[in-house]
């Protein structure tokens, strides 16, 4: 309280002064928070600017993220002039945010039927296109004593593995996929209380691959992934257990970049984006 | 590390602070001296975001700046373009977001003037403008620096609004906290680590300022 009564006494200086000085105060305090507002502007306008009119914008699913990343380099090295943004997440989300005008140039799905429903909604710019067919894996970590390759989908059920990560199924394809596995081979109910659910299918990667859960049904573009090959063991899970995987795209009528976009398609669905996406564990849709 | 979600983080606490200076020095000033019966509610609103879930406000705010919404139709009226998604609607968000963080200290420094100071300026004949920057603001200003400073630190750390009305594009809406995410979602945990450590140093130098400045016998911070 007496530091407070003394912090008070200080301004009566600046009570008597002289009203020009005053007025010189107000007014270059005014138009100093002017200056500033104008400067928050300027940065406003420097915002738009961030993305240069090249660059082109994807929104990926994330059984992509690392064969994408390898495409995107690869087109950059090609068109040196092209800047690609890659955005990774579930294609349920994104989705839902094209609904509210979402500003990617470019959609990879992991389940064909996003784009299906966007181009029936009017905001495809182009054709659907199919560029792979997924598949899913039990993964393990290498330490983990569970012999999953031998023991296929049983491996599930060994005492040790007491968390067992897929992808939210409610909006990630490779968490329905997943879940449609564990049923068609009749251990869904002895696991369902052990699974947690990952945000998408990268997220649900991080939590085995970090020993934060024991086991993971995964992505096999994941599991083959340098990041993760050498830290785990996996078993791939028979394509007849759950529904095909087509993994499809579009470009958004809303992208301010077609030929960009096209161009970048075209590569990914051309001779060497099959390939990779082959080394990625991708199967491949008839050419 | 991430240069762009750092150089991005910046711009939008900087002009989030910017913002709440703006806005929230003559609500905090209303709040210091009104006498309205009613004044507890307009408190309680601007504290909400404080306990508020982030995916809470991320979601009213989604919706609300949406397309769908009136808000959000006469923002693509006016500007051609939505705000979700987009800077702006960070920025939106943001101010909300932080807004307790700077009005409570905003409200609890100018509280402390003497309110005679105040009130022997305007018999001197100074108008409540003049006497504001004159008498107020420079009595008030620990305070007000506090608030300023925590609003950028905790801009600078949101993470669940950003994710919610954000969609992590880069270098527009990608954030440090969400470049984080991203990063270990990459396995990529030593950039993951960088960023995180630069975040963490960070947050503690601001909080040991702000602790020191209260050391000295500034009350601002919870000290309502």
């Amino acid at each position: 309280m007496n530091r407070i009564y003394l912090n008070c006494q200080k301004p009566q200086f600046g009570i008597n002064v002289v009203n020009i000085r005053n007025r010189f105060v107000i007014i270059s305090t005014s138009l100093s928070f002017a200056g500033v507002i104008l400067a928050g502007f300027g940065a406003f306008a420097a915002g738009e600017d961030a993305t240069p009119p090249a660059a082109l914008t994807i929104a990926a699913a994330a059984d992509l993220r690392f064969a994408l990343d390898d495409l995107v380099k690869d087109f950059e090295e090609l068109y040196p002039a092209a800047k690609i943004n890659v955005t990774y997440g579930s294609s349920g989300n994104f989705f839902a945010q094209f609904q509210n005008g979402a500003p990617f140039d470019l959609f990879f799905s992991a389940d064909i039927e996003y784009p299906r429903k966007l181009a029936e909604s009017g905001l495809g710019a182009d054709n659907v296109f199919l560029y792979a067919i997924g598949c899913i894996v039990v993964w393990v970590p290498k330490d983990s004593p569970v012999a999953v390759d031998k023991l296929g989908i049983k491996a599930l059920l060994e005492p040790s593995i007491h968390k067992i990560a897929v992808a939210n199924p409610e909006h990630a394809p490779y968490g329905r996929a997943a879940v449609a596995a564990l049923k068609a081979l009749n251990i869904y109910d002895q696991v369902a209380s052990r699974l947690v659910y990952g945000e998408n299918i990268a997220q649900t990667a991080q939590f085995v691959q970090s020993g934060a859960a024991d086991a993971g049904i995964l992505a096999l573009s994941l599991a083959v992934a340098p990041q993760m090959r050498d830290a785990g063991r996996f078993w791939q899970v028979p394509l007849d257990a759950y529904p095909r995987m087509e993994q499809g795209g579009i470009i958004l009528k809303s992208s301010k970049n077609l030929e960009t976009a096209r161009a970048f398609r075209d590569f990914v669905l051309g001779d060497h984006g099959r390939e990779v996406l082959k080394n990625y564990g991708f199967y491949l849709p008839e050419k | 590390m991430d240069w762009r979600a750092i150089e991005l983080s910046l711009r939008l606490s900087t002009l989030t602070t910017l913002l709440l200076v703006i806005l929230g020095l003559p609500l905090a000033s209303w709040l210091a001296f009104s006498r309205w019966r009613w004044r507890f509610f307009v408190e309680a609103v601007v504290a909400l975001p404080i306990i508020l879930p982030p995916t809470v406000l991320g979601f009213y705010v989604l919706i609300a700046i949406g397309p769908h919404s009136p808000i959000g139709q006469a923002y693509v009226a006016i500007t051609g373009r939505g705000l979700p998604f987009s800077f702006q609607g960070l920025l939106v968000a943001s101010v909300l977001y932080s807004l307790p963080f700077a009005v409570q200290p905003f409200t609890a420094a100018i509280s402390t003037v003497d309110k005679r100071l105040i009130e022997a300026s305007w018999c001197l004949g100074r108008g409540w403008l003049a006497t504001f920057f004159r008498v107020t603001l420079p009595l008030a200003w620990p305070g007000v620096l506090t608030g300023v400073v925590l609003s950028f630190a905790h801009t600078l750390g949101e993470f669940g609004v950003v994710l919610m009305i954000g969609g992590n594009l880069s270098g527009v809406t990608r954030t440090i906290s969400i470049s984080i995410y991203d990063q270990v979602q990459a396995l990529d945990y030593g950039a993951a680590n960088q960023t995180a450590l630069a975040l963490l140093l960070f947050s503690f130098l601001v909080l040991a300022i702000t602790y020191g400045l209260q050391r000295r016998g500034i009350a601002v911070w919870p000290a309502h």
